[in-house]
């Protein structure tokens, strides 16, 4: 553990010039150039808040602004684009990187981290973005909202728990990579990004309630849309979740690390 | 560098379930174990070269991952004292969108260098490259051969304590080749290990002090790079199940010979013009080359060839009787044909070998009846022509003007 940290430190110039060069690269070339990197979410977001904001706004309580539905679903978003990027791109990095893998010798353990880097990037340019978009529509950032940068890293590491466990299972079994998008999506969808929970049947509550993503959207939208401190109380079992699935997802990656060359 | 009784399996399980199973420690065997590379021993001093020969699929690059430590082996264990480059796969992670400079920093960066470090070295990988302005341009504006010299220049752009040099080291034009050949050399002098994998056999036996064979996983051999190449060519005659034999000589050299036996060479001699053996042939001197062969079986068509060799074992001059265009063709059981090559000896001072094919077609490669390296030495002397250096004679009629 102390030897992973200490090679990822040597490799420190390599990890940041990666995510430099990622950013870099996939804008190169498009005159919007890093616009496009929030373009794509608030395109998102305006088309959801078209389709749903006539039925949903009015069951939203508590707020008083007209465009209180597209704040709450950007608030939403804001979680769930990390916490899926997360997944989706730490599932396929040692495939994706295979080839670098099997002919080049550096400590695997960076291909997370740089994922772990460029998706928190992407992110804080996303938050930015969208403060800017709440002050447009008219909704000031608050004291609370500084429990953001808790609430980041516990749905890092939610992400890099279970993106790491998959990810390294998926270099074995690649069926994993099919299945995990469609399981995402499902998960979407059980947690109330697009939709206010109180619109829930009762009978579905529990379900919802069991997804880890649950209380940590629903503090996103605390601290972002009611400008309220969040309630901690399931936030904690939810990071305590995610410790687990990432020393999981290490001891995995340890142990799985030597044979996945042999297999790419 | 030390590589000790080193082995490499690939495993297959039943189910992958069986594979994650043994992660956490649960005794499960493997359904299936598929040995690539088996008890590999050698070491090398700092400062020699040693070539890695091999047909493909014998096991080089399972040999030079697991040196590079990219594959981890099964058993035994390869010891480094220091750091190794590999000029495997020169670019890779190149990225097209960026430029030379900053793709010059990645790579330096994925080899585990700090900023500081490589900022340092980036004048000099600059000079190294030799490609102007296009060093500040995307490098998918590059041609192949300028993005080769940039790669090149990266992954020398440090002194490694070992280099893995591979067949690809025919980087970009004659003259960054050359450049490239320098700085390999400067490294070795400083003390770097060459591990250089390749067919071609001249450069094994120019750059290499030791070479190693390996065939179905296993060193087959391992010595003198010329006769280690003469056993590896001797491998690749040897098709239908034909034998390989090796002898050792008087002098110490070692004399392979192979080949399926339908047809042998019972000698081969040189003589002079009166028809007497030599071992003497004075630079000039009309020769004559005779070899003597047994026909064992019925053979329907019989090129018998020849190679002049160096002592370093370099070809001079090779030639068969499918091109002099004199095949003996229907060959019985119990014929011995005889022939004799006539040739003036237009040769350098120094020693020569005679290397002798019988098979068929223009190529041993096809049936090879024998293949014998080393199957006459004879030694070239100077008695009668003015003083000269190089390996052949090549008389100049001289006019001159002042």
């Amino acid at each position: 553990m102390f030897g992973l940290l200490r090679s990822l430190w040597s490799y420190r110039g390599f990890v940041v010039s990666s995510i430099k060069n990622e950013l870099v690269t996939r804008f190169a070339r498009s005159r919007l150039g890093g616009l496009w990197m929030i373009i794509h979410p608030l395109a998102q977001v305006a088309i959801y808040a078209v389709i749903l904001s006539n039925v949903l706004a009015a069951k939203l309580p508590g707020i008083e602004n007209k465009y209180a539905y597209a704040i709450y679903l950007m608030a939403g978003i804001l979680a769930w684009n990390l916490f899926s990027e997360i997944i989706g791109r730490c599932l396929t990095v040692f495939i994706d990187q295979g080839n670098l893998m099997k002919k080049m010798r550096f400590p695997r353990i960076t291909l997370p981290v740089i994922v772990i880097g460029s998706c928190l990037l992407n992110n804080i340019l996303l938050l930015v973005s969208m403060l800017m978009v709440f002050a447009i529509l008219g909704h000031m950032p608050s004291v609370e909202m500084l429990w953001l940068i808790p609430l980041t890293l516990i749905v890092v590491a939610l992400g890099v728990g279970i993106g790491l466990i998959l990810g390294v299972l998926n270099v074995f079994v690649r069926d994993i990579g099919q299945v995990v998008p469609i399981v995402l999506q499902v998960m979407f969808w059980f947690t109330p990004i697009v939709y206010p929970l109180n619109i829930i049947p009762d009978e579905l509550k529990g379900a919802i309630a069991s997804n880890p993503m649950y209380p940590v959207v629903t503090a996103y939208h605390d601290v972002l849309v009611y400008s309220t401190s969040p309630e901690l109380q399931h936030v904690v079992i939810t990071a305590a979740i995610s410790i687990g699935l990432m020393l999981l997802g290490l001891f995995l990656f340890r142990r799985a690390a030597p044979e996945m060359v042999d297999v790419l | 560098m030390t590589v000790n009784r080193l082995g490499k399996a690939y495993r297959r399980y039943n189910s992958e379930w069986q594979r994650f199973a043994r992660w956490f420690g649960l005794p499960v065997k493997p359904s299936e174990e598929h040995w690539v590379l088996r008890n590999i021993d050698f070491s090398i001093e700092p400062g020699k070269a040693i070539g890695i020969v091999g047909q493909n699929g014998a096991g080089k690059s399972t040999l030079l991952k697991m040196i590079t430590g990219t594959l981890q082996p099964t058993e035994g264990s390869v010891q480094v004292n220091g750091r190794i480059a590999a000029i495997l796969e020169l670019g890779m992670g190149f990225n097209p969108e960026l430029t030379g400079r900053q793709n010059a920093l990645h790579a330096a960066g994925l080899m585990g260098y700090s900023v500081e470090q490589i900022q340092q070295a980036m004048p000099d990988i600059e000079a190294f490259a030799e490609i102007g302005e296009y060093f500040n341009e995307p490098v998918r504006t590059y041609s192949s051969g300028m993005q080769m010299r940039v790669a090149f220049a990266v992954a020398t752009a440090f002194r490694p304590e070992i280099l893995i040099v591979d067949e690809a080291l025919s980087v970009g034009d004659a003259y960054f080749q050359h450049k490239s050949f320098d700085r390999i050399k400067a490294f070795q002098k400083e003390g770097t290990t060459l591990l250089i994998v390749t067919h071609d056999r001249s450069s094994i036996q120019a750059l290499c002090d030791r070479a190693i064979l390996l065939e179905a996983g296993a060193i087959i051999k391992d010595g003198k790079p010329e006769e280690v190449m003469d056993f590896y060519n001797a491998i690749i005659a040897e098709k239908e199940n034909s034998t390989v034999t090796i002898r050792q000589m008087d002098d110490g050299t070692v004399q392979t010979s192979s080949g399926s036996g339908e047809a042998s060479i019972v000698s081969v001699t040189l003589h002079n013009v009166r028809g007497e053996m030599i071992e003497f042939a004075s630079v000039g001197e009309p020769v004559s080359l005779r070899v003597k062969i047994d026909i064992n079986q019925d053979i329907p068509e019989l090129v018998v060839g020849y190679m002049i060799k160096d002592r370093l074992g370099q070809s001079v001059f090779g030639t068969n009787t499918h091109h002099l265009r004199c095949v003996l063709k229907d060959l019985k059981a119990g014929e011995s044909p005889q022939y004799d090559f006539k040739f003036p000896a237009n040769l350098g001072v120094g020693s020569f070998s005679v290397a002798i094919a019988l098979h068929a077609n223009d190529t041993h490669l096809v049936s090879n009846y024998e293949w014998r390296d080393l199957a006459l030495v004879f030694n070239v002397i100077n008695v009668a022509k003015d003083q000269f250096v190089g390996l052949t004679w090549i008389p100049p009629q001289v006019e001159y003007s002042r």
